[in-house]
């Protein structure tokens, strides 16, 4: 069963139209990836679902409900959380701050916060420091801590590995293998290496329309296919 | 030089300022006696200031609302402070402390009282259809600001309103040789009091919590599950409360009050805000005790150019830091 | 007829009154209201150029008519009633006026609207603070009052018959006060007209891109501060002018009539209530808004009479809350009509009669 269904969806920002029509399903479980260049529409999309722009016409179904016109914060207590393109941290509070935020009660889920941890040991060490003192890296990783401290069903990951060092992508890859273990992942990303290691099923997005969806495994095997719809930039 | 930074840095940077500030006129004024009389007027004259400017900045940095009709509500809170004082003449003529405590109080509340209704009103009615238009959100809060004023006028009339004081604030002190008004010792304890609650509420509550991260960045708190707008209408409200409570204060120091009263108190509150940077409330606190005490400082020093005092100030912290001396992270 | 014909018919047939408006109406105030009207064309339409066509919110639009105000009026009261004095204290308060406009926008032009707007406020009211100030060049709170040149003397002649009595032409003399009207309605038409040209060229073209797409108007290559800045200046310049022509109007100066607050809202409601982004519905507005002025009031009064006997009605009605209205109108424009009528009335292809 499908957990994230986006139907025919339009989005236009002002007067420029940027979503013509996307169409996609996400499957529960795994990693689903969403390629596509520089201004195909990727970040659109995940805000799109976030409810931060507002689509019309085309719906968008998330656990058998439309979700489609719902406040944000309605979107977000359903399941859904956000890692945006910028992270989306809160430079002026500290590490401990950002992570309070992210849960409804103020309080933290003991088990949950000993995962996060462990994932990424650095969240522990700066705990008490302002998040602005952090370095790209670390900020991506708070800012996908933020995501997992509760019980979520979808992630949205906005192009993680942008501007980071080969070495933190890696460790950052295998975080996500292990959340995938038990949230579904939305992936938008350009780095296609970084992308073929984690997708289960893909879809490609290229000036506002999907162009390609199908697993990755398929997709990968595809040379010919891979040239044609992703071009040689990617 | 470097280290030098570094060091005042660490001891609190911009925040020193009105220290500097404060030693530079004590070699300029000469006389310490003066100087500590200047000195106490400005700081609170700072603070009923900053009890005026930090809800227009808190509520600028949450929504990007600025409302040209913030002060509306110091002119609202400074009359209907002097009409409960004057209504309650016999608990402030009676020989009871406690009576006169009584009327002060009440006189304050209904002053801020007043305020969280008109917020309420003004949020709902002017802003709410305005969200993120800055052109039609000048317009219409200019508008509104006139509409209050003429409220205002039409209520209280043109002509100056006497101000009544509990006899306990009246008169000053003597200390070594330079006199201190009561009131303006009062009017700096009620700031500090209300800066200490703001900022405990800003820091140590989980609702504070969430407008320090509203003020940075709103997409990303309700992508967290939480609802800015609501918490919007509480801000705006509270804001207006303590600029009402500003006014009243405002209305004792003066003690005789027009209606043209809050468009004057409007550009110093946005002298105060800029200098100190949009959305922040330590930074308010800041710019509205420098403004505070160069006014002071400067009206004796130099009378001439006190009024334009504020303007230099702004013009020269704008210079040295565009976005104001203490913003908020953006 | 189509909207847009319909407004620059109104405004046509609003200049046409001004050109004939000492014949129309023979009487002392039609004429102060007539050269208000013009006056208020200019300083309404170079606000426009601002609000309407660039997107800048300004509040120190008054403090260049000040400048213009004042430059004149301290010329001609300190050096003398001639052309020379009129002619160097217009330029020193125009020179002073673009220069200070130059220097704030190259300061602040580049941050946001609300910063902009919140800075020109400061600046206003500073500089109404200066001018009480300092008395002995400003006259301060009384201001100044002194003589023009001979030429717009009420006592001037302009034409005799035989008997050396001033010529009257359809019952209106030819003195100096018509001079001076007719002094005003040029200068005026001609400001108004130069502005006219100037959104209609490449330049307002650029303007309106500007506005319209900030970022993308970069993009394309126009240096946004730049333009923004020229604008600035160019509206102070105008604004200057219409103060030096309203200072030799009144024969006086003051901070009531050249630098008050009260100027700069009424400039606002002119321009909203006339349409912003359309030069034609400045001129509407001005006009609506000094006829309001003058004669709303009147009506106000009369209905505060009527009243008398309930209570709070007759505060509200009184002459004197006239702007509450306004302010309540003004508010209900912004959410309803934000085009203004101009804007409204232009947008629809046609208009019934």
């Amino acid at each position: 069963m499908s957990l994230l269904t986006l139907d025919h969806l339009k989005t236009s920002i002002g007067q420029y139209h940027v979503l013509h029509d996307v169409s996609f399903s996400v499957p529960e479980g795994g990693v689903f990836v969403l390629l596509g260049r520089n201004g195909a529409g990727k970040t659109t999309t995940l805000r799109s679902i976030m409810g931060l722009w507002q689509p019309s016409p085309g719906s968008i179904t998330f656990r058998g409900d439309d979700i489609t016109g719902l406040h944000t914060s309605d979107i977000a207590r359903r399941g859904i959380a956000y890692v945006p393109e910028n992270m989306g941290v809160f430079g002026g509070l500290t590490v401990a701050e950002n992570m309070v935020l992210a849960t409804h009660t103020g309080r933290f889920d003991r088990a949950r916060l000993k995962r996060v941890y462990e994932l990424f040991p650095a969240l522990e060490r700066f705990w008490d420091k302002p998040a602005w003192s952090l370095s790209g890296g670390q900020k991506q990783m708070l800012s996908v801590a933020r995501a997992i401290i509760e019980e979520r069903a979808l992630i949205l990951i906005d192009e993680p590995t942008k501007g980071l060092a080969p070495s933190i992508v890696e460790a950052m890859g295998d975080a996500f293998v292990e959340i995938s273990d038990s949230t579904t992942i939305l992936l938008v990303e350009q780095n296609f290496q970084f992308a073929k290691r984690l997708g289960r099923d893909m879809a490609v997005i290229d000036d506002g329309r999907i162009v390609h969806s199908g697993t990755m495994a398929d997709f990968a095997a595809n040379q010919a296919l891979q040239d044609q719809v992703l071009g040689l930039s990617v | 030089m470097d280290q030098l930074s570094q060091t005042l840095g660490k001891m609190g940077g911009v925040f020193l300022l009105p220290l500097a500030v404060a030693l530079a006129a004590f070699v300029l004024i000469g006389a310490p006696s003066s100087w500590l009389t200047l000195t106490v007027a400005g700081l609170s004259m700072g603070m009923m200031i900053f009890l005026m400017a930090s809800g227009l900045s808190l509520v600028f940095g949450l929504m990007d609302v600025l409302n040209f009709g913030h002060s509306a509500f110091v002119s609202l809170g400074a009359f209907i402070a002097a009409s409960t004082l004057a209504a309650l003449s016999g608990w402030l003529g009676s020989p009871s402390v406690l009576l006169n405590i009584a009327a002060l109080l009440v006189a304050l509340m209904a002053a801020t009282a007043v305020g969280l209704v008109a917020g309420l009103f003004f949020e709902r009615v002017i802003i709410k259809p305005v969200y993120s238009d800055h052109l039609r959100q000048i317009l219409i809060t200019v508008g509104a600001l006139i509409v209050a004023e003429q409220l205002i006028l039409a209520i209280w009339g043109g002509t100056p309103t006497t101000v009544l004081r509990p006899e306990f604030l009246e008169g000053s002190w003597i200390v070594g040789g330079s006199s201190i008004q009561v009131y303006r010792v009062f009017a700096f304890g009620l700031g500090a009091l209300v800066y200490l609650a703001l900022y405990l509420a800003l820091n140590r509550t989980r609702i504070g919590l969430l407008i320090r991260a509203g003020v940075e960045n709103r997409e990303m708190v309700e992508s967290l599950g939480f609802r800015i707008d609501r918490l919007f209408i509480g801000v705006f409200m509270l804001g207006s409360a303590l600029a009402a409570l500003g006014g009243a204060m405002w209305a004792g120091y003066e003690t005789l009050i027009t209606p043209a009263l809050g468009g004057e108190m409007l550009v110093i509150v946005f002298i105060v805000v800029i200098i100190g940077g949009l959305g922040s409330i330590n930074g308010t606190l800041l710019g509205a005790i420098l403004v505070g005490l160069t006014s002071n400082y400067v009206g004796f020093l130099a009378p001439k150019v006190a009024l334009a005092s504020n303007m230099i100030l702004m013009i020269l912290i704008l210079l040295w830091r565009p976005s104001g001396l203490s913003p908020a992270v953006k | 007829m189509t909207g847009s014909k319909f407004i620059k018919t109104v405004v046509l047939l609003i200049w046409a009154a001004l050109l004939f408006a000492p014949f129309l109406f023979q009487d002392v105030r039609s004429i102060e209201v007539a050269a208000r009207i013009c006056i208020f064309i200019v300083l309404v339409a170079s606000y426009d150029l601002l609000i309407g066509y660039t997107g800048i919110v300004s509040f120190a639009h008054v403090m260049f008519f000040g400048m213009g105000a004042y430059g004149t009026a301290i010329a001609l009261d300190h050096i003398g009633n001639g052309w020379g004095p009129l002619a160097l204290g217009t330029l020193c308060g125009l020179v002073v006026a673009v220069a200070l406009a130059a220097l704030i926008g190259l300061l602040s032009l580049r941050v946001k609207a609300i910063f902009f707007a919140m800075i020109t406020l400061a600046a206003a009211s500073v500089m109404l603070v200066l001018a009480v100030q300092l008395s002995g060049f400003t006259g301060g709170e009384d201001g100044m009052t002194y003589r023009t040149p001979d030429l717009f003397k009420t006592a001037t002649k302009l034409w005799t018959d035989a008997d050396g009595k001033v010529v009257r032409i359809a019952d209106v003399k030819l003195n100096g006060k018509l001079a001076a009207y007719y002094m005003v309605f040029a200068v005026s038409a001609v400001l108004f007209w130069l502005m006219l040209r100037m959104v209609a060229s490449p330049v307002g073209t650029v303007l309106q891109a500007i506005r319209e797409n900030e970022a993308r108007a970069e993009g394309i290559g126009y240096r946004v501060v730049a333009y923004r800045t020229a604008v600035f200046c160019i509206a102070a310049a105008v604004a200057s002018l219409a103060g030096s022509v309203y200072a030799v109007w009144l024969k006086y100066t003051g901070p009531e009539t050249a630098l008050s607050f009260d100027i700069m809202i009424d400039i606002l409601l002119m321009v909203v209530i006339g349409g912003m982004g359309t030069l034609w519905g400045a001129a509407i507005g001005a006009t609506l808004l000094v006829l309001a002025q003058y004669y709303l009031r009147d009506l106000m009064g009369v209905a505060a009479e009527a009243v008398s006997g309930v209570p709070l009605l007759p505060d509200l009605l009184n002459p004197d809350r006239w702007l509450l209205w306004l302010g309540i109108c003004f508010i209900l424009l912004v959410y309803f009509f934000p085009r203004g009528i101009a804007g409204t009335a232009m947008a629809r292809r046609s208009v019934k009669g």
